[in-house]
């Protein structure tokens, strides 16, 4: 009869966390950012079907990279969990604190749990205010521990060194073009210091949620034409879609 | 908190199983006691609760209009003057609803959560076809309820993005569909409200012919209907006339549909039963 290893807890934790973390490392990174109008996300993703930045509710949404399968789960799960919410109470009562809190206590259990394997996956859950005091931005890691960040966020593989590089150069009440051209020009990078990579809008998925939405829903996809000219510095183009005000947004009164 | 059911604060496998894009059925499985229908009525018990009536759709070159009266009654009493009963269902598409209002309007926003939901989930919206039949579903789970007088009966109107051109569909209290044509009417107003639109509605209307057409046939709803409100002058209370295109669901101002109410009524002062049609 074999006798079984003694681990430390440290140790299996340790294990745990560096298995999540090389995972995550593999893939590419999002940078979530605040400009003048809400909060912008970008993601180095060739697919159009497979997403990595998704509408969570109103106000919310969610980036995430890592294992797909695993995020695409807790996706959903939010989904649920913010249209559940929302109606049995009311779509103001979903908030992405809350739903942070959820996730995190979802990663954490299946973190320590002996039985599972830890999740591959970093999240973002950001919610725009009425003004950019109230943005938040909440990073969630495998081990289930909520980061509360300010102004930018990166995850994902080179994490550290694209923080960096956003880090100088991010500034309160940017455009949106200003803040879609330095969220690519530091994925873009090469983290040993050779010559950047080119990122074409084929490369890139673009998401905002825009406060200035008259529509209840605050998510957006920018999507081929408009997220060329915003790349090339073309102010006019964040208000491509902008031009029917006369909608009124749905209300489930 | 309805995330918590086995004390770590871990989202519960429910919400977690991959596979189905529709709130109705996760909140069958997950929260059944949340959902219209399942709840069952004492036997014999008679509820008296307001009813909303009457609803007319007419298409148009480009769109659909669809409108609403005001007005919800219990027994003979008028409960409420400034009901609303056409919703926005998503960007393109919008419900009336006639009948049990407290069921409807519970109905209405379950549907509304439901088409946004599986967009959410599939990052793609459902043919319009797919939306009507989902209320098609939701209208059978209410026949337990519809069978002791607290019947629900929408009507589904939206613009068609595949096929160009705007949509109407009703539905019985068993949740038979049709898809009507040219125009439709529901509610205990609807008879008056039909005939009314049958003699004046035809194929090349435009946006605002049409929405003239349908408060035209609330008025002659309102007429021979006691359950059905006409435009409440004194009170400012209008119809809801919403508009639905290639631009998406836009609900017409109270200017707007004021104008077109404060209008009709001055030419039915000179001719109080309304434009005439030619006799051959």
């Amino acid at each position: 009869m074999s006798t079984p290893f003694y681990v430390s807890p440290q140790q299996a934790m340790a294990d745990r966390a560096e298995y999540a973390r090389k995972g995550i490392a593999r893939g590419r990174s999002v940078v979530v950012l605040t400009y003048v109008d809400g909060i912008v996300f970008v993601a180095e993703n060739t697919s159009r079907a497979l997403h990595k930045v998704s509408e969570i509710y109103d106000k919310i949404a969610f980036a995430a990279v890592g294992r797909y399968n695993e995020f695409e789960n807790l996706r959903i799960g939010g989904v649920r969990y913010a249209d559940l919410r929302g109606y049995s109470y009311d779509r103001a009562d979903v908030t992405a604190r809350g739903l942070a809190n959820v996730y995190a206590q979802t990663l954490g259990t299946i973190f320590s749990s002996v039985g599972e394997k830890p999740y591959e996956v970093e999240l973002i859950v950001a919610e725009v205010g009425r003004t950019t005091e109230e943005d938040q931005i909440y990073r969630l890691t495998p081990d289930g521990s909520i980061v509360d960040e300010k102004n930018y966020v990166v995850v994902g593989g080179n994490a550290d060194s694209i923080g960096n590089y956003l880090g100088q150069r991010h500034r309160g009440g940017m455009t949106l073009s200003e803040a879609i051209r330095v969220a690519v020009d530091s994925l873009a990078r090469d983290p040993n210091g050779g010559s950047p990579r080119s990122l074409t809008p084929e490369h890139l998925e673009v998401a905002v949620l825009d406060r200035r939405r008259f529509q209840q829903r605050k998510f957006k996809r920018i999507l081929g034409g408009q997220l060329g000219r915003l790349l090339d510095g073309d102010q006019s183009a964040a208000a491509d879609d902008e031009e029917k005000p006369a909608a009124t947004p749905p209300s489930d009164e | 908190m309805e995330a918590n059911t086995r004390g770590t604060g871990r989202l519960p496998a429910a919400f977690l199983t991959p596979g189905s894009s529709s709130f109705l059925d996760f909140l069958a499985e997950h929260k059944p006691e949340l959902v219209p229908g399942r709840r069952g009525l004492p036997e014999g018990a008679v509820v008296e609760a307001p009813h909303g009536t009457t609803i007319v759709a007419a298409v148009f070159d480009g769109g659909v209009v669809i409108a609403g009266d005001r007005r919800a009654t219990m027994g003979n009493v008028i409960a409420q003057r400034d009901i609303e009963k056409v919703f926005p269902a998503d960007e393109y598409s919008a419900v009336g609803i006639a009948g049990t209002a407290g069921l409807a309007v519970e109905m209405v926003r379950l549907f509304q959560l439901e088409l946004e939901h599986y967009e959410k989930i599939e990052g793609a919206t459902l043919s319009l076809e797919g939306k009507a039949n989902r209320l098609t579903s939701m209208i059978r789970g209410n026949l337990g309820m519809a069978m002791q007088g607290l019947a629900v009966v929408p009507m589904f109107a939206g613009y068609d993005l595949d096929l160009g051109r705007g949509r109407i569909f009703s539905y019985d209290v068993t949740g038979g569909r049709s898809e009507e044509r040219g125009f439709a009417a529901t509610g205990s107003g609807s008879v008056f409200a039909r005939g009314s639109m049958k003699k004046l509605y035809r194929d090349d209307l435009t946006a605002e012919q049409a929405s003239t057409l349908v408060v035209q046939a609330l008025y002659d709803a309102a007429d021979d209907d006691s359950a059905t409100g006409g435009p409440d002058l004194a009170r400012k209370i209008f119809p809801i006339v919403s508009l639905i295109t290639e631009d998406g669901f836009r609900r017409l101002t109270e200017p707007e549909v004021s104008r077109i109410a404060i209008s009709i009524t001055d030419q039915r002062l000179a001719h109080p039963n309304g434009p005439q049609a030619p006799l051959l």
